[in-house]
């Protein structure tokens, strides 16, 4: 009896030790590729470092955040170019996601029943999702063109606008193009997200609604919602996350306008554009802070369950 | 009832014609306009009028268009295989076996997935220029891996959780090595969820555009994202738009006939990636 508890703890112990050998290379990569350029970014965050002389930098504290220079104000928390990079983000990112979900339930909805063709329609929506960004941002650049694009040609054909409006240009329009253009390529994936959610449900409670005659609408407020919440949440935060970073779309689509400049276009900007290593560092630090508060208030509060027991 | 119901049949069928035209009219759009050149572009017309094949040969006549899929094949393939084996031995460890600093490390690597590229845009110059690889496929192959390793980790290790203990029991007893049971018992049993991962991967770095736009600087070196972006023709003020249109339908549609042939295994992979989060 002693011996083979002895045994198996020696097994446990065997196969612990061959886990971290396990993960050791994969653990080295990820220092490597993650942490250690994190690290020296968050140190150029408080150095003059620039672009064409990276190893002659100096330390410069906080002077790139804040600083108080000769009776004025410098750094970061002053440029109003940030602020509005900032507001830009947070906009773009609760009117997109909003949007997505919204759409993404109602195709999921949709797909969740059956009716004939299901199965071609489930991969049409696919293909937003396939397409490259830069691929689908070209694309929408060209339907949206001032000139020839077809969207402005099928407005004014009927009727809807009297004269070709410069979709990405016009200051008005450009992050609303911007957000058509993320709707359109991300609500494929938050219907998925959805429909994995509906297909779990137990179909025993959807009978007994429609034996009681209760409204298909009632039933999706009462019954539906709340049961794929949970699937919902994740679904939110993971995109909410995301969108938080966009950049690729946003540079393509409208470059450096002011309208629909991101903290991520900013940051880069800064860094390669104006060569200001240490300030673009400063920016990206500031996102990185942003996103990270996000994670571990999401983490705290959703109560993800990680450590959970190995089966 | 029945007025009521067809009413209802009616608008069903409105809203998938709708959902399907809204899915798939902006790419149906860009393959017909890749078949237009000279004024036929701007005929803004819906219907194929047009099948002139001048866009796909200027397109790689006018750059290094060829070079550019090759070096994107290159680095997807590269971080893809990469990732799939530093992933699968650690899928086994964080899966399989049960020790303190599991759920921390798990975490580290699910936020590592939550990363803003940007943040690590200026360290990873800097790495990639101390060691010598700026403007070359290794340079772009090592910055991949911060989007693929963790999300390969992370997927393969909830497909490995759901794999019945007994498996690795049996092969333990007998006196197997752990590589042994990893390569000979999980290996093969994991074949699918390396598929979907490693797809859903390859996509990652296929589309990959903010590395691949600042660590490359000629268009030899650059990903066909990059090449796309900045795809220009012969005046600086009008953009070839049908060479564009070709060379967004000849990167996309492998991709589209990979996605639909898989697409079953890309759901089960997306949701294990998220809503098993």
């Amino acid at each position: 009896m002693s011996v083979a508890a002895g045994s198996a703890s020696e097994l446990t112990r065997a196969r612990v030790r061959s886990a971290w050998i396990f993960l050791t290379p994969m653990m080295i990569v990820l220092a490597l590729v993650a942490g250690w350029p994190l690290i020296r970014t968050i140190y150029f965050a408080f150095t003059d470092a620039n672009l064409s002389a990276l190893d002659d930098t100096r330390f410069i504290g906080f002077a790139n955040f804040l600083e108080y220079y000769e009776g004025e104000w410098y750094g970061l928390l002053v440029d109003p170019d940030w602020w509005n990079a900032v507001w830009n983000t947070i906009w773009f990112t609760v009117v997109s996601v909003a949007l997505e979900t919204v759409l993404g339930m109602i195709v999921a909805l949709t797909l969740n029943t059956a009716f004939k063709g299901r199965g071609y329609l489930r991969a049409a929506i696919l293909i937003p999702w396939a397409i490259p960004t830069i691929v689908s941002a070209k694309m929408w650049g060209w339907m949206l063109h001032d000139q020839f694009g077809i969207l402005n040609e099928i407005l004014i054909g009927i009727g809807i606008i009297s004269a070709p409006i410069a979709w990405t240009a016009s200051p008005d329009t450009a992050m609303w193009a911007v957000i058509m253009v993320d709707v359109w390529k991300t609500t494929p994936f938050m219907a998925l997200l959805i429909l994995a959610g509906l297909q779990i449900l137990p179909t025993d409670c959807y009978e007994a609604a429609k034996v009681d005659g209760i409204h298909p609408v009632k039933v999706f407020f009462k019954v539906t919602l709340p049961l794929i919440r949970p699937a919902l949440v994740v679904a939110l935060i993971f995109r909410g996350l995301d969108a938080l970073r966009i950049f690729d779309l946003i540079y393509v689509l409208t470059s450096n306008s002011r309208e629909t400049m991101t903290m991520s276009v900013y940051a880069r900007q800064q860094l390669v554009d104006f060569q200001e290593v240490g300030y673009g560092s400063a920016a990206s630090t500031m996102l990185f802070m942003i996103i990270a508060v996000l994670v571990v208030l999401t983490l705290t509060v959703g109560k993800v369950r990680l450590g959970e027991e190995v089966k | 009832m029945s007025v009521q119901r067809l009413v209802g049949k009616v608008a069903f069928w409105a809203l998938l014609i709708a959902i399907a035209i809204f899915a798939v009219f902006p790419f149906y759009y860009a393959i017909l306009s890749s078949f237009r050149s000279g004024s036929e572009l701007f005929t803004a017309s819906i219907l194929p009028d047009h099948f002139d094949f001048r866009n796909y040969v200027s397109v790689f006549t006018e750059q290094p268009f060829g070079r550019n899929i090759l070096n994107s094949v290159v680095v997807a393939f590269t971080v893809v295989a990469i990732s799939l084996f530093l992933g699968l031995t650690a899928a086994y460890a964080l899966g399989r076996v049960q020790f303190t600093g599991r759920g921390l490390l798990l975490l580290t690597i699910l936020s590592v997935s939550m990363f803003p590229q940007v943040a690590v845009l200026s360290g990873m110059f800097e790495l990639i220029r101390t060691l010598g690889i700026y403007n070359s496929l290794p340079g772009l192959i090592l910055a991949n891996l911060i989007l693929t390793l963790p999300f390969t980790v992370w997927v393969l290790t909830t497909f490995m959780r759901e794999l019945p203990k007994e498996l690795e029991e049996a092969a333990y007893v007998d006196g197997a090595s752990p590589w042994t049971v990893v390569s000979k018992i999980f290996m093969p049993l994991m074949w699918p969820a390396m598929v979907t991962t490693g797809l859903l991967a390859f996509i990652a770095a296929w589309n990959e555009f903010l590395f691949a736009l600042t660590f490359t600087l000629s268009a030899q070196q650059r990903t066909v994202p990059v090449a796309i972006a900045l795809l220009s023709g012969a005046s600086q003020f009008e953009l070839p738009w049908g060479n564009i249109m070709a060379a967004s339908v000849i990167v996309t549609v492998p991709v589209v006939i990979l996605v639909l042939i898989f697409q079953r295994r890309i759901v089960s992979g997306l949701t294990a990636g998220a809503v098993k989060g």
